[in-house]
């Protein structure tokens, strides 16, 4: 092997040949389907690993952990993870989500999608599932605008920036994710970007533990899209201005970290809070209601 | 198998068809209800919330019959038997995972009491205008299956009958009552447990690596697997080839769609429930359905006084359309009579088979009540001359 | 470095050491590995994969420390490190320089 000098690289290293050898998440990824759609320094990936990587620190069963996504660039997330992963439709990851979670209390369920998936489309559903603490982990992956249909402006674009539906610059208000989750009930919420990615991991791997509706919201490069309209470079370039701009504050109040236009980032754990969870409060109340005449939910009895 | 004793209650009951409709759910065994108020279907999800927690069962009112129906298809895949409940405006708010259902071949149930439309329409009074929304709802190509009940007791009956249904072909059935049928106060008499069949899901026990979520050789229905089970299965929205994985061309399209589509229109025979009275002979026949054909009855009575020869044909099974037995009968009558609370929905299915056989005469209703048997009656005369 | 004095120990520490393992194919050519890497072990070649990217190579295989920082950040899945022997960190600046001449 020789590198761009020419050099021939010297290397007395016992080294194991390529082929022998598996990647540490190969068993987590269904291989058969990659490559992946993304693109090249698109940041979904990169969660992706932070979400495999949390999962294995976490420790759960990954039988008994669901993977549902939406739809967008974010929404294939869920169809490259060798765990029972579904794709539902635009906006309603969550609430699918929540059908398969109180159909199946034993299941741990991950809703992964996208910004527009989540807070403008199935924006309804998110803040009712906060409200609730359904059990469920929420990541979104924030690249500040719809990739998958070309770069229309969304609820998150900040202003000033530009997209194919804002082509002289985003005129609204965008939506400070962290801030709505943890006004809405959730239970656990940080925020981070895709530089940051063994935070993501392990923030991940501790919200996957926390029963309650946890939200990491993860801010990811859209090169294609986002950084070519707004002439913001490729992903790399995007990932050294997290590096830049990005400061990491657990203490901060969600409300005053609002993403302005390649301003600067607030990026940390926000809230670690403990409450029962909706299915805890409805079996404990109903008990205490109902007495012994209560029965339980604990799974479809096919028998 | 048999029912569940635990969700079955047996005896003679007085209640409306909405009670009635829950009954029959949680006597089928169906554990899982996500809705969204919406008169006048809410008291099926009412009786749910007060019975479940006997039964052991899961409710929870959404936020909206979106996520009503997207919910209903996670509990499935998390192994319950599920519906959701609504009525015109939730429907159509429901037709978008109503396609998602489909497509991933979702066993469940969907009721849809209807009342006067469209948009918000007659919110309190009855109506049978949705039915073509039954059939052509959600975008795309595919084939369900609709009942429509016309007593109390049949909102029972059918309820358990439209979930055997759908285990059975792995498909979403809508349950299309209207506001007279939810409303009318009738007998109810629930049998015992050991009375009531039940169609269980069939799940696949085999190898892990070698499942596959969908079959599409035309040669039967795939087991499910319940999410948690360890078979790592991937279930989209996206056209998807027999592993669930997305395929993104034409061939995949047609095997897809094709199977959707066939595995109703191809057993139509197998699905259908439909009664007839005097039909061999008559000159006239009556096809309706619901509350409808409890109307036309009076007619036909009136018309046989007269000395016509009258046959009724009731759809309980809607779609998948009868259309065999349509084509059989246009060359034998003079006419077909489709009394409708609607413009003009059933009628053109009937028309279509008739192919210009036999007459097809519609009695339209806007909606708001019943038809006048009166003008079914009339219709019936002009039929035979 | 040359102003630092070589501890005595030397010879007795150990750091941790990866072997990092390249799928050529797989990469996009993102250069996340390149740029994070803290050891500067990669660099980008000059050749192209089969898909037309630029792909990482090993510059300096022995400066690996397994933090596995590349394997992470990776968004194709096509670059990761497998735990080796512990080295003594003299042995890896031996390798370094010489890589560097």
């Amino acid at each position: 092997m020789s590198n761009s000098k020419g050099q021939i690289l010297s290397n007395k290293l016992e080294i194991p040949k390529s082929d022998e050898l598996k990647h540490p998440m190969e068993g987590y990824l269904r291989e058969e389907r990659f490559p992946h759609i993304w693109c090249s320094t698109c940041g979904i990936g990169t969660v992706l690993t932070g979400f495999i990587t949390g999962l294995q620190k976490s420790g759960l069963d990954r039988e008994k952990v669901a993977v549902v996504s939406g739809i967008g660039c974010s929404g294939r997330a869920a169809g490259y993870l060798r765990l029972d992963s579904f794709h539902s439709t635009h906006g309603r990851a969550i609430p699918f989500a929540t059908g398969l979670a109180l159909g199946n209390p034993e299941l741990k369920v991950v809703v992964i999608s996208g910004d527009g998936d989540i807070a403008a489309i199935g924006g309804n559903h998110f803040i009712h599932a906060a409200r609730r603490n359904m059990n469920l982990t929420v990541i979104c992956i924030n690249n500040f605008n719809y990739a998958m249909t070309g770069g229309q402006a969304g609820p998150t674009t900040p202003e000033e920036a530009n997209a194919s539906t804002a082509p002289f610059g985003c005129y609204e208000y965008p939506f400070n994710l962290p801030f709505l989750a943890e006004s809405s009930g959730a239970i656990y919420v940080a925020r981070w970007t895709s530089l940051h990615i063994r935070r993501v991991s392990n923030s991940i791997s501790e919200a996957l533990l926390k029963p309650g509706f946890s939200f990491i919201e993860v801010i990811a490069p859209c090169p294609t899209l986002y950084a070519r309209r707004n002439r913001l470079g490729s992903g790399l370039d995007l990932m050294k201005f997290y590096h830049d701009s990005a400061i990491i504050d657990h203490n901060a109040d969600t409300r005053d970290i609002d993403i302005g236009y390649q301003d600067r980032i607030t990026i940390g754990k926000f809230v670690d809070k403990d409450k029962p969870t909706f299915l805890e409060n409805k079996d404990n109340f109903l008990k205490k209601k109902l007495g012994d005449k209560f029965i339980q939910y604990t799974g479809q009895n096919w028998e | 198998m048999k029912a569940d004793p635990i969700g079955v209650a047996t005896g003679s009951h007085y209640i409306d068809g909405d009670h009635a409709c829950a009954e029959g759910a949680i006597a089928a065994g169906c554990r899982f209800l996500a809705g969204y108020p919406i008169t006048p279907s809410t008291e099926v999800a009412e009786r749910v919330a007060e019975r479940f927690p006997f039964v052991g069962g899961q409710f929870i009112q959404m936020e909206d019959e979106l996520a009503s129906m997207a919910a209903v298809s996670g509990a499935v895949w998390g192994g319950a038997k599920s519906m959701t409940v609504t009525s015109g405006p939730g429907f159509s708010l429901m037709m978008e995972n109503l396609g998602l259902a489909t497509m991933m071949e979702v066993p469940c149930v969907l009721v849809n009491v209807q009342r006067g439309g469209p948009s918000t329409g007659l919110p309190t009074l009855t109506g049978q205008a949705d039915m073509m929304q039954a059939r052509w709802g959600s975008h795309g190509d595919y084939e369900l299956i609709s009942i429509c009940p016309n007593s109390p007791q049949e909102c029972f009956d059918l309820t358990i009958e439209a979930f055997n249904l759908s285990e059975k072909w792995r498909v979403p059935v809508m349950f299309m009552m209207d506001e007279c049928v939810g409303h009318m106060i009738e007998k109810v008499v629930i049998p015992e447990a050991d009375k009531i069949e039940i169609t269980p899901r069939e799940f696949y026990k085999g190898d892990k690596e070698k499942y596959r979520p969908f079959r599409f050789d035309g040669k039967g229905i795939a087991p499910m697997v319940k999410a948690g089970d360890g078979y790592f299965i991937h279930i989209t929205g996206l056209t998807h080839d027999e592993r669930g994985y997305p395929v993104i061309n034409e061939q995949a399209q047609d095997k897809n769609v094709r199977h959707l589509v066939d595995k109703i229109l191809k057993n139509e025979d197998k699905i259908r429930i439909i009664e007839e009275d005097q039909i061999d002979g008559a000159d006239v026949v009556v096809v309706s359905y619901g509350i409808t054909s409890r109307v036309a009855l009076k007619a036909v009575e009136l018309a046989r006084k007269k000395g016509i020869k009258v046959g009724i044909m009731r759809l309980i099974t809607v779609w998948p359309f009868p259309e065999s037995r349509i084509r059989e009968l246009a060359p034998k009558v003079k006419a077909f009579v489709v009394p409708e609370i609607n413009l003009g929905q059933i009628c053109l299915e009937v028309e279509r088979c008739a192919q210009g056989k036999a007459k097809t005469t519609l009695v339209s209703h806007a909606g708001g009540w019943v038809h006048d048997p009166a003008d079914i009656l009339k219709a019936i005369e002009e039929g035979v001359k | 470095m040359a102003y630092w004095r070589v501890p005595l120990d030397i010879k007795k520490v150990e750091v941790p050491h990866g072997n990092v393992h390249i799928d050529k194919e797989q990469c996009k050519g993102c250069k996340f590995c390149v740029e994070y890497c803290p050891r500067d072990v990669l660099e980008m070649s000059a050749e192209f994969n089969r898909k037309g990217y630029h792909y990482p190579v090993v510059l300096k295989q022995g400066a690996c420390v397994n933090c596995n920082l590349c394997e992470m950040i990776c968004p194709d899945f096509s670059i990761f490190v497998m735990e080796g022997k512990p080295r003594n960190p003299e042995a890896d600046e031996i390798i370094d320089r010489k890589d560097n001449q």
